[in-house]
């Protein structure tokens, strides 16, 4: 009962916000400069007055802002998010379609950098003011402060190119699989190194919050009580240091979905992969404003969604939160 | 202060980072006096690689550019929108933290909302968003790393105020009749002005990585040289001419690791009592 209620009223907010957002998107459209008509069609209307004045009659932009407003919020809630004209398809089939592609590069570079980023920060807390701390900490710092797109592109060099390891284009081979693990298979190899790059930024800001809340959660009175009981450090560090230093880490990885869709962006663009974060990139290319803004509107939603999972696995982790309800 | 730089200068990896900021900084001041033609010139043939002709020691790009004088040029829009967006940033995100965390209640619950909105938003796709629908220019770009980076300065700043809030020396000045405005900024923001400090400086760094991602988009200023622009303008030879991305590359990484070193630095030498954490 406590969780549903819990679901819905974090639903109810997660509502507004999207609803927000829908409006920033139809203030974004009217605040660009030149006819929003044309901004809609983005420039593969512009020539085309007959489709220009279907958008204005859709979206009655002939009428009063609020108006205007309530045609825009009713599409969305019908999920119309309009028509791209460039790629010939209502824009929500377009988004839906590349969707599964990001949420399994989004999935898998989630947990590679949550689990090498929480072993590592462990490993270096547990060895702290040693050499391998400092190798592993001097490393997180590195890849945090190397841009994607470049890191993205460097992989498919060394790793595709000149060594011939693994594919660095694409989602999977063109002409057919054998069967559904083949293909498993297949997509799997494409999905490396997209996936690691894209995880290796959030490992570094894992591994270095992993650390420091280790080092903090080490100098508490229970740590010392579980000394004194007289357990082995080993014990001490896994079984009561990491369990409870790792809260953080989680709420902390929850929050940041958003920046691994813009990360998204940058990996799908290089990588060729077929996600939203690529349709966002033709749609730059095409100028089809309409789109990016569908596929801004809809990754901003599946933060809110993937936000409020994360704070219900939290509660499910903490269990002082059990109690304090 | 003495005992500031002090602290500081300890720092062995912050100081090698002021070094390199610094010899960056230089990089940009000089980049007209080194370099007077356009970085956007041809210089040479297309495709040479580096190390081949004095002239040009990191060789030319697909129009035979001069990579060398493009890393220079776009030293000065990597810094000059770092810095910028991270004022724009400040300059919102301050004053909304601020009136916060000193006026509490319905403002504060508001202003919060309003934070956490522009927190759950995807940051760098609305960034793409503004700078793509009111078209890329230096003045766009600097606008969308402002938008999308202000909401932690608010936080920060609220959290700072709120515990400054309830301090002797607030309620001094409020007995004393001084007005609201001149109790938070003559009053509180001094006092809280080492923890903004060491965002900000870290902010600079996000910003250049953001911008240098959105000229690799083609999101960049049209008219002036980046090194995200060289790196997206040579994505497609990355096979041909690897090092037409990997110099700009190089330059993005240890300028942001730099950066990233003296916040850090800023932040120990700013905070005495977080120098025991390392030792």
């Amino acid at each position: 009962m406590q969780t549903l209620w819990f679901l819905s009223s974090r639903l109810a907010k997660g509502i507004l916000v999207v609803l927000a957002i829908v409006v920033l998107d139809f203030f974004l459209i009217h605040l660009a400069p030149g006819d929003p008509a044309a901004v809609m069609a983005g420039e593969s209307g512009a020539t085309d007055e007959i489709f220009l004045q279907q958008l204005r009659v859709k979206f009655g932009l002939d009428k009063p802002l609020l108006t205007q407003l309530g045609l825009y919020l009713w599409g969305v809630v019908r999920l119309d998010l309009g028509y791209s004209y460039r790629q010939q398809m209502p824009v929500f089939d377009l988004v839906m379609d590349r969707l599964p592609a990001t949420l399994i590069l989004t999935g898998a570079a989630f947990v590679f950098s949550l689990v090498i980023g929480v072993a590592m920060g462990a490993w270096a807390a547990a060895n702290k003011g040693r050499p391998l701390d400092r190798l592993i900490t001097t490393v997180s710092l590195i890849f945090y402060a190397t841009p994607l797109f470049w890191m993205a592109l460097m992989s498919v060099l060394v790793f595709s190119v000149w060594l011939d390891w693994l594919p660095g284009f694409g989602f999977e081979e063109v002409g057919g699989h054998e069967n559904f693990l083949e293909r498993v298979l297949d997509v799997s190899r494409h999905l490396v190194l997209p996936a690691v790059t894209l995880g290796l930024f959030f490992t570094a800001v894992y591994v270095r919050m992993t650390r420091s809340s280790m080092i903090e959660t080490a100098r508490m009175d229970f740590v010392k009580t579980a000394r004194a009981k007289g357990l082995t450090e080993r014990v001490i560090l896994r079984r009561h240091v990491l369990r409870n230093a790792v809260l953080p880490v989680v709420t902390l990885a929850g929050l940041q979905a958003g920046q691994m869709v813009g990360g998204a962006v940058m990996t799908e663009t290089v990588f060729a992969w077929p996600g939203i974060g690529r349709l966002m990139y033709e749609a730059l290319l095409q100028r089809d404003y309409n789109l990016l803004l569908g596929v801004f509107l809809v990754s901003a939603a599946m933060v809110v969604v993937f936000n409020i999972l994360t704070d219900w696995v939290y509660r499910l982790v903490d269990p002082r939160i059990e109690v304090a309800v | 202060m003495t005992g500031f730089w002090s602290r500081f200068r300890r720092r062995r990896l912050a100081m090698i980072g002021l070094i390199v900021v610094a010899l960056v900084v230089a990089l940009a001041v000089a980049a007209p006096y080194l370099y007077p033609q356009s970085p956007w010139k041809m210089v040479q043939r297309p495709f040479l690689p580096p190390f081949a002709n004095a002239m040009v020691p990191l060789g030319t790009d697909t129009l035979g550019r001069n990579v060398a004088s493009g890393l220079a040029h776009g030293a000065q829009v990597s810094l000059l929108i770092g810095i910028v967006s991270t004022l724009v940033a400040l300059a919102v995100g301050v004053p909304i933290g601020a009136i916060a965390g000193y006026f509490g209640g319905l403002v504060d619950d508001l202003l919060m909302r309003f934070t956490e909105f522009f927190q759950t938003v995807p940051s760098f796709a609305l960034a793409i968003v503004l700078v793509a629908i009111f078209q890329p220019s230096l003045v766009s770009v600097v606008v969308a790393i402002g938008v999308v980076g202000w909401p932690p300065v608010a936080r920060l700043v609220r959290g700072e105020v709120l515990a400054q809030r309830r301090r002797e020396y607030v309620e001094a000045a409020i007995l004393a009749g001084q007005s609201h405005f001149t109790i938070i900024t003559r009053q509180i923001l001094p006092n809280v002005v080492s923890p903004i400090v060491v965002l900000a400086s870290l902010m600079v760094a996000t910003a250049i990585l953001l911008e240098s991602s959105l000229s690799f988009l083609g999101l960049g200023d049209p008219s002036v040289m980046s090194w995200g622009y060289m790196i997206g303008a040579a994505r497609t030879v990355v096979r041909q001419a690897w090092w037409l991305s990997f110099f700009p590359g190089v330059a993005i990484l240890i300028t942001v690791l730099a950066i990233n070193l003296v916040g850090e630095g800023l932040a120990e030498a700013l905070d005495p009592r977080s120098s025991r954490d390392h030792h």
